[in-house]
């Protein structure tokens, strides 16, 4: 493993961030590796972008350098952008194809980029992409809910991403409601299935 | 991790704690007996796992109406020999200041930790204020974490410190400390002292002028003595990388990225890194600086321990340059991170750090301000208030919206666009009493239950003694909503879980004599537009609360019942008038791409306000 495994995640209030990133932190202290993470909390969450950081290995600071994440996972395209100074042309990009549009749109004090611009400014600059369609895949799996958990499938597929999958799986297990276990499992490894890199 | 796993986790186990989390287990490794708080971003989650614990735990926990008396209820237990844990946002200190200063001059038997969590470039805060500066002014020992671990060592510390010097102990964190993840290895809980004893001693715990001036003499030479303990403490440490050229002073979060720029860089320099930083380690330091070239300050906010070190290089006659904010190496304003660090560092070493292209985009991205939530009660009171002031043909000009600290200052924004002044927790009516006195303009401060319990009601007071002509709009949600929804005494429920007595806020308006008094459910517009009707044409102070539990509590309450209500639009009956989407600003409606007026299931929350809002009908429940 490098020395220090930097991941970046962001995406929208209520869309389980947080939780997928706790996930992570445990599974890694559970490979007995040193973590320490950066969450939003607060008035910023109120339908505000969230952005959590990791690193794992060792690192003293939760917060990711620009340019310098091995991994982000973005669960929204346009959040993507957003955290675009902390990704470099070799990270691995995850990045959600489902947009959730700010009311601000609606009212027209901002704007929403069109969607294929995204993509393809992100294919540009990246070489390691992969947009999924997590809402679709979290649907078949059950529940919409369960998006975050398609997105971690995906990131632990990746070729140097530092933790097991049975252990992120047990971390899951620990940390999800026992009533939508079965749902997050089915959602994560259609995920997981999802990378072909 | 569970909440109460913070509490049952063995000792030897570790837990992935929060800043916050690892708080509340070192309380509960140094018995702990007296936890109090009144909440706010970034120290809310002690609050939120206390109240999950404390029953438990064998804990006293409450939500004080305030930090005063938070601190109040914290330095008496204390006094009576128990230990006791209080905490708040940084400007909450501000609150609790008055007794905050004298509680350090009459001291403590059992240890008393204050924990201030500071929110350096303010992500939830009215300001930047950094309170090691407030140690300072009061003459209180401070401890600076830089991780969840040292959170919790310093806790331990902090407790051993404050009973052996029977003085009350302040502890700084910063957001990133607050809401940093981390490893934590676990103690074994203490169970804390169940009663105290109070002796009494009036020399010691009456602020009389006669008795004070021995203790501000007594505080300064407790402050000489503790000052040796920081010289020898062992978290106050020096890290050597190898070289002399370069020594750095840091602390709490600057720290770690101290500490990440210099691994990354493999820089050949020596760190001191305080943990207990005030009163600060002359000595410590002295020798430091002696020992190497010259010297690099690296914290957050304030040049603080910079100008500490400034005065020791002043007082010794050392003649070695001093990095830092004051001589612009590094921003005077605003959190740090690891590549601003690494940008002040590289001024100091003189030589290339290692820097990394930087993406940037030119599309444009979508602005994602806070906003009320779907549901929420706020957004139905400030529609009927603005209908009813379009009503009454009042000039928007002419109105002065004096908001408070709470999620209805969230109505800044367009197209409500009804907060013109807020600057701290209750000032919303004192500074309606002064618009009112000095302006013919409409007054209407707003206010929440909590916020009204907090710091409302001496200038609601003042305002029906000094005959001010305002109206206050008490918006009660049932719940301090904006820090994640705790309890306050306006709900039958305590700190503890157990049932509690509900203080009326109505009751209290009435007891001011306040000439025009009235609650209503806002989610009847018609009804609340007509009594802000009539409040708005009131000469004299006028009341009214508008009542409604916020959305998290009927969406929790919803799922719990199973009942699961959505709204949309008849498409054919909507006319595209777009009052719901421009006028509403519900956050669950949206336009599609081919112009028509959709609403977002998953986001609905089934209050049903829009089937008012909704001139041509056009809105209904979901099949």
């Amino acid at each position: 493993m490098k020395k220090v495994y930097k991941i970046q995640l962001i995406g929208v209030g209520g869309q389980g961030t947080i939780k997928a990133s706790t996930i992570v932190g445990e599974a890694a202290m559970k490979k007995k590796l040193n973590v320490v993470m950066s969450e939003v909390h607060g008035m910023s969450q109120r339908g505000g972008t969230v952005v959590t950081e990791l690193k794992i290995g060792d690192a003293y600071s939760p917060l990711v350098e620009e340019g310098a994440a091995d991994l982000m996972i973005a669960f929204e395209p346009a959040e993507a952008l957003r955290a675009l100074n902390k990704i470099n042309k070799e990270s691995f990009v995850i990045v959600n194809s489902s947009p959730i549009i700010p009311f601000t749109v609606s009212l027209g004090i901002s704007e929403y980029p069109d969607l294929s611009s995204v993509f393809k400014e992100l294919r540009v600059k990246i070489s390691n992409l992969l947009v999924i369609d997590a809402q679709k895949i979290a649907k078949e799996a059950g529940s919409i809910i369960s998006e975050n958990m398609v997105l971690l499938g995906a990131a632990v597929a990746t070729p140097n991403f530092p933790i097991e999958k049975d252990l992120i799986i047990q971390s899951m297990k620990e940390n999800l409601p026992p009533q939508s276990i079965e749902t997050n499992l089915k959602a994560f490894e259609m995920g997981f299935k999802e990378v072909k890199m | 991790m569970k909440a109460k796993e913070i509490l049952t986790g063995k000792e030897g186990g570790n837990l992935f704690l929060l800043g916050n989390e690892a708080a509340v287990r070192g309380a509960l490794e140094s018995g702990v007996s007296v936890a109090c708080t009144y909440p706010g971003t970034p120290s809310s989650e002690i609050g939120d796992v206390f109240y999950k614990i404390a029953q438990d735990a064998g804990v006293y926990f409450e939500f004080s109406s305030n930090e005063k008396v938070a601190l109040e209820v914290s330095a008496a237990a204390a006094s009576a020999g128990l230990r006791s844990f209080v905490f708040m946002k940084h400007v909450g200190l501000n609150v609790a200041a008055d007794s905050f200063m004298s509680a350090v001059y009459i001291g403590v038997k059992g240890g008393m930790i204050v924990l201030s969590a500071d929110d350096p470039s303010m992500y939830s805060s009215q300001n930047e204020q950094d309170n090691r500066i407030m140690a300072r002014l009061a003459g209180i020992p401070l401890l600076e974490p830089s991780n969840p671990q040292e959170v919790k060592d310093l806790m331990k510390f902090g407790f051993e410190l404050s009973e052996q010097f029977k003085i009350p102990v302040l502890m700084r964190t910063t957001t990133r400390i607050s809401h940093m993840r981390g490893v934590v290895d676990l103690g074994p809980v203490v169970k804390g002292k169940k009663e105290g004893f109070f002796k009494k001693d009036p020399a010691q715990y009456v602020v009389m002028p006669a008795y004070v001036v021995k203790m501000r003499k007594k505080l300064m030479e407790k402050l000489e003595k503790i000052e040796e303990v920081a010289n020898n403490f062992p978290l106050n440490k020096i890290i050597d990388r190898g070289g002399k050229a370069l020594g750095i002073v840091t602390s709490g979060g600057a720290f770690n990225y101290v500490m990440d720029v210099v691994s990354e860089n493999n820089l050949k320099v020596k760190i001191l890194k305080l943990a207990f930083s005030h009163p600060f380690p002359e000595k410590l330091v002295l020798d430091f600086i002696n020992s190497v070239d010259n010297i690099l300050v690296v914290e957050e906010v304030e040049p603080v321990m910079e100008k500490e070190v400034l005065t020791i290089i002043g007082k010794y006659n050392i003649t070695k340059k001093a990095y830092g904010k004051l001589d612009g190496t590094l921003p005077r304003i605003y959190e740090y991170n690891p590549d601003i660090v690494s940008e002040g560092m590289a001024k100091a070493v003189d030589e290339e750090l290692i820097k990394r292209e930087k993406f940037s985009t030119k599309l444009p991205l979508p602005l994602r301000p806070p906003v009320l939530c779907p549901g929420c009660p706020h957004r139905a009171t400030f529609f009927a208030l603005k209908k009813a002031i379009k009503k009454l043909k009042l000039k928007e000009e002419d109105i002065i919206y004096s908001s408070d600290i709470g999620c209805y200052a969230l109505a800044i924004q367009a197209p409500y666009k009804m907060a013109d002044y807020s600057i701290s927790m209750g000032s919303s009516i004192g500074i309606g009493c002064g618009f009112a006195k000095a302006t013919n303009q409409k007054v209407i401060s707003f206010i929440g239950d909590s916020t009204f319990f907090h710091a409302g009601i001496p200038p609601l007071i003042n305002a029906v003694h000094n005959k001010d002509n305002i109206l206050i709009v008490i918006l009660d949600n049932r719940i301090t909503g904006m820090t994640g929804g705790q309890t306050n005494p306006g709900v039958p429920i305590d700190g503890m879980g157990n049932p509690a007595p509900e203080v009326s806020i109505e009751d209290i308006a009435r007891g001011t004599g306040a000439g025009f008094v009235k609650t209503i459910d806002p989610i009847d517009l018609k009804k609340t537009e007509e009594i802000f009707k009539e409040a708005l044409q009131f000469k004299g102070v006028a009341v009214v609360i508008t009542k409604h539990p916020c959305a998290m509590i009927t969406d929790a309450e919803n799922r719990k019942k199973g009942i699961s209500i959505k709204y949309t639009i008849k498409q054919e009956e909507c006319t595209k008038c777009l009052i719901c989407v421009k006028n509403f600003t519900c956050p669950a409606f949206f336009i599609k791409k081919d112009g028509s007026v959709s609403i977002n299931p998953l986001l609905c929350d089934g209050c049903g306000v829009c089937v008012q809002v909704c001139p041509k009908k056009a809105i209904e429940v979901k099949k």
